[in-house]
């Protein structure tokens, strides 16, 4: 349920963001787009099956030099533990004494971990590897049953936990709304912001809305300058996490009557209610990505929940995957920005919904709580890419290997 | 593996040390020519007559050795770039040794020299190695106090050594220390302080850790009769071993590289393990030193802490030990602190240490030990020298 938001002391500096140190080789960065989706990889030689650590250029056991990131085995033991009491990086300092071990891992590497407070030499482990506040991948370790992630302040740096922080959802009327504020008000949220656009349309379960501890709801809409920059005023300084939801679905090809008027309407939802967020909310969850003080937790993420189109565009869907696509490429921007806050960009691609608006989509349909699960299920875990919906990860499976036989059987209607 | 041909012939003269502060506003390239003056005055020859050079620094960049041939007016025909921390000196006396041997070249001038800034250590740790800045910078940045509080910690619990046996070589170090007017610590070291000093990243805790500081160190490496041309003293090189990555499948660092080599270093030496009248080690940690008595031979694997309690390592005790007061003491002048020990022994078998010569040194035993590109140290050599 809601937890009590401890009140910053006012009269205290806003403390402002550092970043963990963020230089790598480019090959490492292998291994940013597993943690970015929650996997867990490891330097692999793809000749002799050699697991290496960290990231070398060729495998040290063959010289070969196919060396891809590869799945692998959670499981690793302690060697030793301490605890970097001064470290000399800033952002280290700043949160010392700051916990780590060396881990032997059942597939052979040494690491470097970040440790979770549990852990004794001599332990089981479990590995994880995940984005640092840099954006950066970085091995982490817990004991091998799980443990206690709340009483870990460095997994806490590194995640995007509701539990303390306000939200706001920006359209009640995504299908996910209602489901994502139940979640996020379980998992803690010390408030839910509800965007509503065009108050004066009735919202069928409204009651239903009331009824979520913590949930107020604020006029927003993405479409008008003014409101989002009326909203941004009164509550901006209190959004520690954004999950934007708003959505202008209208089938329709690209010779259909309105497909003109559809698409600049989704844009205008999609695609340039983001950059009206991202110009108003986006400094201001930038600048508190450390507001830490008093306990109070600092803003940590910024969440699109984005179609899968934005990938794959079926010419039904001309201009909606337009907009999806726009919105995606803006998101990319936004990421880099909101980075140097230490503010996460969570972008969530998902599948045809289960409602109205994709009536026609062949099932399996995404519902709304299966949506509301993930993002917070992302959240909870840091990631960056989500996918969700058997359809949407089949698609992007299918688009890894061949993207132009995923254009073949869209525009046959094959989803 | 045969015993290496014997460095007959090659010595080791004029002992420089330019003298540390803890920061300097001065470039790395000033502390090495402060370092070829010292030298070119303590040869009584001209710098010119040079025609090696052998440079270990860390922050000479974007120079290396051959732009100081130019910068300092030398036209040599032998220059080296160690820039390998602390197994820098005795990776340059091999080298330099062979060359002066075959006749590559008749005097070389080694010398390492790093200058500090406040802002040095980070911005070193940052750029350390690929290894360093992918998987053990972005963990805490604890920088080497946190690579080796994890190595003492295994280390330690398999070897039952002691943060009180640790503490017995920091303070006999800083009692040597008192002794050397180049040394950066003033003040006496009781193990008291030692085991209440604050913890860096335990084990390792304050009086652990090295200063880092700016300096050089270096020393001429040339033929016997050209030493005694010059009417130079100097000491003879008898044994020198080199290893890197030693034990790639070792999971923690319990051993290093010397035990490959050690064997082969007293054999060379022609002596028994151990039989010297001082030891060197490369000391950017006491356990470190611990360790290296074992590897080295002094005393049996896992018997350093009974080894420990049976010696004094004063200048005046039963086995002289970093007679300089060592880094730990005199101060981590970078890459110099490889150097440190050669040049401190060149002093000690010359008679030229002053208040803390050990009487009667006849042969010595230096270590060095480096680089700690990922999880472990890379670097470990060790040489023997002689009095003439």
């Amino acid at each position: 349920m809601t937890v009590e938001r401890p009140r910053k002391n006012p009269l205290h500096r806003t403390r402002q963001p550092l970043l963990p140190p963020g230089a790598r080789s480019r090959k490492a960065h292998l291994l940013t787009v597993a943690a970015a989706e929650g996997r867990f990889a490891l330097p692999r030689c793809g000749d002799c099956g050699t697991y290496a650590w960290p990231m070398p250029e060729a495998c040290p056991n063959c010289l070969s030099a196919d060396i891809t990131a590869a799945d692998a085995p959670v499981g690793a033991v302690l060697l030793a533990d301490t605890s970097a009491e001064v470290p000399a990086d800033p952002y280290f300092r700043e949160r010392a004494p700051w916990r780590v071990g060396l881990a032997q891992m059942d597939c052979g590497p040494i690491a470097l971990v970040h440790l979770h407070p549990a852990p004794q030499a001599g332990d089981r482990l479990k590995l994880t590897l995940m984005l640092d506040r840099a954006g950066q991948a970085v091995l982490h370790a817990g004991p091998e049953n799980g443990g206690d992630m709340r009483t870990d302040k460095q997994w806490q740096e590194m995640v995007a936990d509701p539990r303390g922080r306000r939200v706001l959802i920006t359209d009640a009327r995504h299908v996910a709304a209602l489901p994502l504020a139940r979640k996020l008000a379980d998992a803690g949220a010390a408030g839910i912001f509800m965007g509503l656009p065009e108050g004066w349309k009735p919202l069928e379960n409204r009651a239903d809305f009331e009824a979520v501890p913590g949930l107020t709801f604020v006029a927003l809409d993405l479409a008008s300058d003014r409101s989002v920059e009326d909203l941004v005023r009164d509550i901006g300084g209190k959004v520690e996490i954004l999950i934007n939801t708003a959505d202008n679905p209208r089938p329709g090809g690209l010779m259909a009557p309105a497909s003109a008027t559809h698409a600049r309407m989704a844009m205008e939802v999609v695609a340039f209610g983001l950059m009206r967020l991202a110009r108003a909310l986006g400094p201001a969850l930038a600048g508190r990505g450390a507001d830490g003080g008093d306990g109070a937790p600092g803003a940590v993420a910024w969440v699109n929940v984005l179609s899968v189109f934005a990938r794959a565009t079926p010419p039904e869907m001309a201009g909606y995957a337009a907009a999806h696509a726009a919105a995606l490429s803006l998101s990319h921007s936004l990421r880099a920005q909101l980075a140097v806050g230490g503010v996460r960009l969570m972008t969530v691609l998902t599948g045809p919904t289960e409602d109205d608006w994709f009536q026609l989509a062949p099932q399996p349909k995404v519902t709304g709580k299966a949506l509301a699960d993930a993002v917070v299920g992302g959240l909870m875990r840091g990631l960056e890419e989500v996918v969700v919906g058997d359809v949407a990860r089949d698609l992007m499976a299918r688009l890894a290997e061949n993207p132009k036989a995923v254009e073949h059987d869209l525009s046959q209607g094959k989803l | 593996m045969d015993t290496p041909r014997g460095y007959d012939g090659v010595v080791l003269a004029v002992p420089v040390t330019v003298p540390y502060v803890r920061h300097s506003t001065d470039s790395t390239q000033w502390w090495v020519g402060r370092a070829l003056s010292g030298l070119a005055a303590g040869a009584g020859v001209s710098h010119r007559e040079f025609d090696g050079l052998s440079i270990a620094s860390f922050s000479l960049a974007p120079d290396n050795t051959i732009g100081l041939t130019q910068h300092f007016g030398l036209s040599p025909r032998f220059i080296d770039f160690v820039p390998l921390g602390g197994v820098a000196g005795v990776v340059a006396l091999r080298r330099a040794a062979r060359a002066v041997q075959a006749g590559d070249a008749d005097i070389i001038a080694c010398i390492g020299a790093d200058t500090n800034a406040p802002q040095s250590f980070r911005q070193s740790l940052e750029n350390f190695s690929r290894f360093s800045q992918d998987a053990v910078y972005p963990y805490g940045a604890g920088g080497p106090n946190v690579s080796f509080a994890l190595i003492a910690q295994a280390y330690m619990a398999a070897s039952g050594l002691s943060r009180a046996d640790t503490g017995r070589i920091a303070v006999a170090q800083r009692a040597n220390a008192l002794k050397n007017p180049h040394a950066l610590m003033k003040k006496p070291l009781s193990l008291d302080q030692y085991l209440n000093s604050r913890p860096i990243a335990p084990p390792i805790h304050l009086f652990d850790c090295v200063m880092p500081c700016a300096g050089a160190e270096a020393f001429l490496v040339m033929r016997e009769e050209t030493a005694k041309a010059q009417g130079l003293p100097f000491v003879r090189l008898t044994a020198a071993i080199e290893r890197h990555n030693g034990f790639p499948a070792d999971p923690v660092m319990l051993r290093g590289g010397w035990v490959r080599d050690v064997d082969t270093l007293w054999g060379m030496a022609g002596v028994e393990p151990g039989t010297v009248d001082l030891v060197q080690t490369y000391d950017d940690y006491p356990f470190i030193s611990a360790m290296q008595f074992e590897d080295l031979g002094l005393c049996p694997k896992g018997g350093a802490a009974e080894f420990i309690a049976g010696h004094d390592f004063t200048t005046t005790g039963s086995l002289p030990h970093n007679t300089s007061g060592g880094q730990l003491s005199a101060g981590q002048a970078g890459c110099a602190g490889g150097h440190l020990g050669l040049v401190e022994t060149l002093r000690q078998l010359t008679g030229a240490a002053g208040e803390r010569q050990v009487e009667g040194a006849r042969r010595a035993l230096v270590s060095g030990f480096g680089m700690i590109n990922f999880d472990r140290g890379l670097g470990s050599g060790a040489v023997v020298l002689e009095a003439a």
